[in-house]
């Protein structure tokens, strides 16, 4: 399987805080991986560092063989690596329909990617409503959505920029627990039929482990454990530091 | 922006003003002008509040319009009217695509000051500057249009002409322009610059574009207000003052609607010259409470008051 | 060089009086994040009512020192009435809105003020200049200084020092600086913001006043005083960094110096030197000397 995207020993400081420490990683093409972790453990650190928000401190990104290291998010995105965000980043006074014709209309002026476009802008943004259930919301601003919503539209713009990496920073946090499996169901069918490389950060064991073929744990800044979903779930470090199941045995037998 | 046929209703309407124009007495043309080419500028200060930043120094273009319009005629005995508004657009043009580099980095109160600061200081060279008249500046005078000559009786309409003619360019222009993409992706930068760069787009890059276009439109029309008024001042062009009062305007018309900021400036020129002939020292006053009215009961400007799209300023 | 003493002299003196004005304006924004355009007029009501007052007191054959009295009560009552009105009565109807809103909103009440200052004090220009020369002059070698000129330079030391043991050893002053670092977390632990406000543009307004009435034995007061103040010590807030009181105070150095050396050395640059001083330092301190660090947003 060909490695789309490598991190190379990266680190990352704010100062006195080390927010990733000797990162290395490798991702294959068309896999889904999983970032767990708990807040703060450097997962969304990751994803800023490959999309150009941060400059890592050392170390190197690679992208299809390309090192992409320091560069600007928009000319991340141009090479075709996309990104959804933990809290929702839209137009919030433009409706649905033009969020997603602004998204669109970026990048066909600028994503280089080898998926043609299908269609004039219109036709994309449709099939980008249809694709991710938006057309009762169509013409409502943005700002004024329900939570869910707003995520799925945060999503579908970032799947607008015909990425061929996507990244996605808790795409279930803020939706109901009856709504997550319906909302990743979506995403996923969504994107299997255009080859995509997925990378998401999630919370919820359950999603991780029914979505995934591979997890990366981190744990203050560093990755812990990476390997597939049974193996890693069951790793005892990341029972102790990511899932917390060592705990509640500890405490259950303590107590008698 | 969805007023149906808009670029059809004003042509409609620039043909109306050019007949009854024919008509019309010394004053009310002089009238419908300034609210012309004060329109044209804040058309400008319109693209730029729609790409979230307000300008509080419009006034370096329409000073270096109106000063380069007035040079023509000064020093080198130019008075052609179409020459001294090209150069009044060029003038503006490049010194925005100087500027713009450095002033496409700001935001919020950072830009309102730079560009304030910028007015400033062409304002004060042109006080310290002695060859320009300092703080009397100095006249100049239309006699031609295009290369053909105009009589005396005949400059007044020409120029009031001149200026709807390019009013109704501009307003179309920039009602395609707020159509396109270019013209979403300014709103969507006042929504979230993250996001577009984000998307691939360079934030910088349309910004640094829109201040352009503002520059060249407020160019314009202070060149118009040169030929029309005969007379160029640093106080009444440069002066934060005056790019206070396109602010005012700006705010009155809101950014929802082409046609807007015409209304607005006549508007606001009606009561500028009422409250200049009764009650001179109050009329600051007025503007005030106006704009203080408008902000708090209609954020959208005037335009809102009509129950047409509102869009915040 | 020989004009040098003179420069640095008159810088100090110019940066004196923009401190005290500059001051009051940049506590306002770090607090309640209004640039308010209107402290020019609050800096010009100061200068009116303590010329009219100072001049009705003088005029009644009262004791002169007491006319020093006079000006700060001149501007005590501005300030404490200005204040609270304008914060009242306006500005708090507006918090929550964009920040270019409420300069706009400020801008509003700048012209407004104009003109009521005309109303209440007439057009023509006042001059109590008696304060001024009260004190006599003090001779610095070849340089002649009047005594009250340096009065000014105690006043905005005064100013800077109790202000600063007021923000960072009082228990008010944690509290303003609390409002002034995250409004929101400030309401959640309890803190009356809304009072806060109030105290604020209070002292502000007070400051504002203040530098005016210092200022008015010094010039003749007229219309017009407000609208040269305000750009000038927006150069010097922007300059020192939005909110930074001692970046108010580098920037009312950096001015001061730069306008006096401006004076001395080559006259026709003075009206913009300090708007090139600014647009220099934004270039390469884009939110000025002494900004707050920014949030990661994502």
């Amino acid at each position: 399987m060909a490695v789309v995207l490598e991190a190379r020993n990266l680190n990352k400081s704010f100062g006195a805080v080390t927010a990733a420490s000797n990162i290395n990683a490798s991702i294959e093409q068309d896999s889904v991986v999983g970032l767990i972790g708990s807040n703060g453990a450097g997962k969304t650190t990751f994803i800023n560092m490959v999309t150009g928000y941060l400059t890592p401190t050392s170390g190197q990104i690679v992208y299809e063989g390309r090192d992409i290291t320091g560069l600007q998010p928009r000319e991340v995105t141009r090479l075709g690596i996309s990104r959804s965000f933990q809290i929702p980043q839209l137009f919030n006074t433009l409706s649905v329909h033009d969020n997603l014709l602004v998204g669109v209309g970026i990048a066909a002026r600028s994503v280089k990617t080898a998926a043609g476009a299908s269609g004039n802008e219109h036709t994309q943004v449709e099939q980008l409503i249809e694709r991710f259930n938006l057309a009762g919301y169509r013409t409502q601003t943005a700002g004024l959505l329900p939570e869910g919503v707003r995520k799925l539209l945060d999503i579908a713009m970032a799947v607008a920029a015909r990425p061929r990496l996507l990244l996605l920073d808790e795409p279930t946090s803020g939706v109901s627990a009856d709504e997550k499996f319906r909302l990743m169901d979506m995403v996923m069918s969504a994107l299997k039929t255009e080859g995509v490389t997925v990378l998401f950060v999630e919370h919820d064991m359950d999603i991780v482990s029914r979505y995934t073929h591979r997890i990366l744990a981190f744990y203050e800044g560093r990755i812990i454990a990476d390997g597939d979903p049974g193996t890693v779930l069951a790793d005892a470090e990341v029972r102790r530091y990511v899932i917390g199941e060592q705990l509640h045995k500890e405490a259950s037998s303590a107590a008698h | 922006m969805k007023l149906p046929g808009t670029p059809l209703l004003l042509v409609v309407a620039l043909a109306v003003l050019l007949a009854i124009g024919l008509i019309l007495p010394q004053w009310a043309l002089s009238f419908v002008s300034v609210a012309l080419y004060l329109g044209i500028v804040v058309l400008g200060m319109a693209l730029m509040m729609r790409t979230g930043l307000v300008s509080f120094g419009q006034g370096l273009y329409y000073c270096l319009g109106a000063y380069a319009a007035g040079t023509l005629d000064h020093f080198f005995k130019l008075s052609d009217l179409l020459l001294m508004v090209v150069a009044g657009a060029l003038v503006s043009g490049v010194v925005a695509v100087i500027l713009g580099f450095l002033l496409s980095k700001y935001r919020d109160i950072f830009f309102a000051m730079l560009s304030l600061a910028f007015s400033m200081i062409l304002y004060g060279l042109l006080v310290k500057s002695s060859e320009l008249g300092s703080t009397d500046g100095f006249g100049l005078s239309v006699k031609t249009f295009a290369g053909i000559a105009i009589s005396a009786g005949a400059v007044r309409y020409t120029i009031y002409a001149f200026s709807a003619v390019l009013a109704t360019l501009f307003a179309i222009g920039m009602h395609r322009y707020f159509n396109s993409h270019l013209g979403r992706l300014a709103g969507a930068i006042r929504d979230n610059e993250l996001r577009v760069e984000y998307m691939g787009a360079s934030v910088r890059r349309v910004i640094h574009l829109n201040y352009v276009i503002s520059a060249v439109l407020a160019g314009v029309g202070g060149a118009l207000m040169a030929g029309a008024i005969g007379h160029v001042d640093p106080e009444t062009t440069a002066n934060w003052t005056t790019s206070g009062e396109f602010v005012f305007i700006a705010i009155l018309a809101g950014t929802g609607s082409v046609a807007a900021p015409f209304l607005g400036a006549g508007i606001f020129e009606a009561v500028r010259t009422f409250a200049l002939q009764y009650f001179p020292n109050t009329w600051q006053m007025t503007l005030g409470i106006t704009m203080l009215l408008v902000i708090m009961f209609l954020p959208g400007g005037l335009w809102s008051a009509f129950g047409l799209r509102r869009r915040g300023a | 060089m020989g004009q040098l003493p003179a420069v640095i002299v008159d810088g100090i003196l110019y940066a004196s009086w923009m401190f005290v004005i500059a001051v009051g304006l940049t506590l306002i924004y770090g607090v309640m994040k209004i640039l308010n355009v209107a402290h020019g007029s609050l800096y010009a009501l100061g200068a009116y009512t303590a010329s009219t007052a100072a001049g009705y007191w003088l005029s009644h054959g009262h004791a002169p020192m007491g006319s020093y009295v006079i000006l700060l009560l001149a501007a005590l009552v501005v300030g404490l009435i200005a204040g609270p009105l304008i914060e009242r009565g306006l500005l708090r109807f507006m918090y929550g809105r964009d920040e270019i809103v409420l300069v706009l909103v400020t801008y509003a009440l700048f012209l407004i003020l104009e003109d009521f200052t005309k109303l209440l004090f007439g057009v023509d220009p006042i001059l109590v200049a008696e304060p001024y020369g009260l004190l006599g002059n003090l001779q610095m070698g070849r340089l002649i200084y009047p005594v009250y000129s340096f009065v000014l330079v105690g006043a905005a030391i005064l100013v800077g020092v109790a202000l600063a043991l007021v923000l960072n050893r009082t228990r008010q002053g944690k509290i303003l600086r609390a409002v002034i670092h995250d409004r929101e977390m400030s309401t959640a632990v309890g803190i009356n913001v809304s009072r806060v406000y109030l105290v604020t543009f209070t002292i502000g307004a007070m400051l504002a006043a203040l530098g005016g009435a210092l200022t008015a034995p010094t010039t003749s007061v007229q219309p017009g005083i407000g609208a040269e103040v305000i750009v000038l010590a927006f150069a010097i807030v922007v300059v020192g960094g939005l909110g930074s009181l001692g970046g108010a105070a580098v920037g009312a150095l950096l001015v001061g110096l730069v306008r006096s050396a401006a004076v001395h050395y080559q006259p026709e640059v003075e009206l913009f030197s300090v708007y090139v001083v600014m647009a220099l330092v934004l270039i390469v301190r884009p939110k000025g000397l002494f900004a707050a660090p920014e949030v990661r947003k994502i």
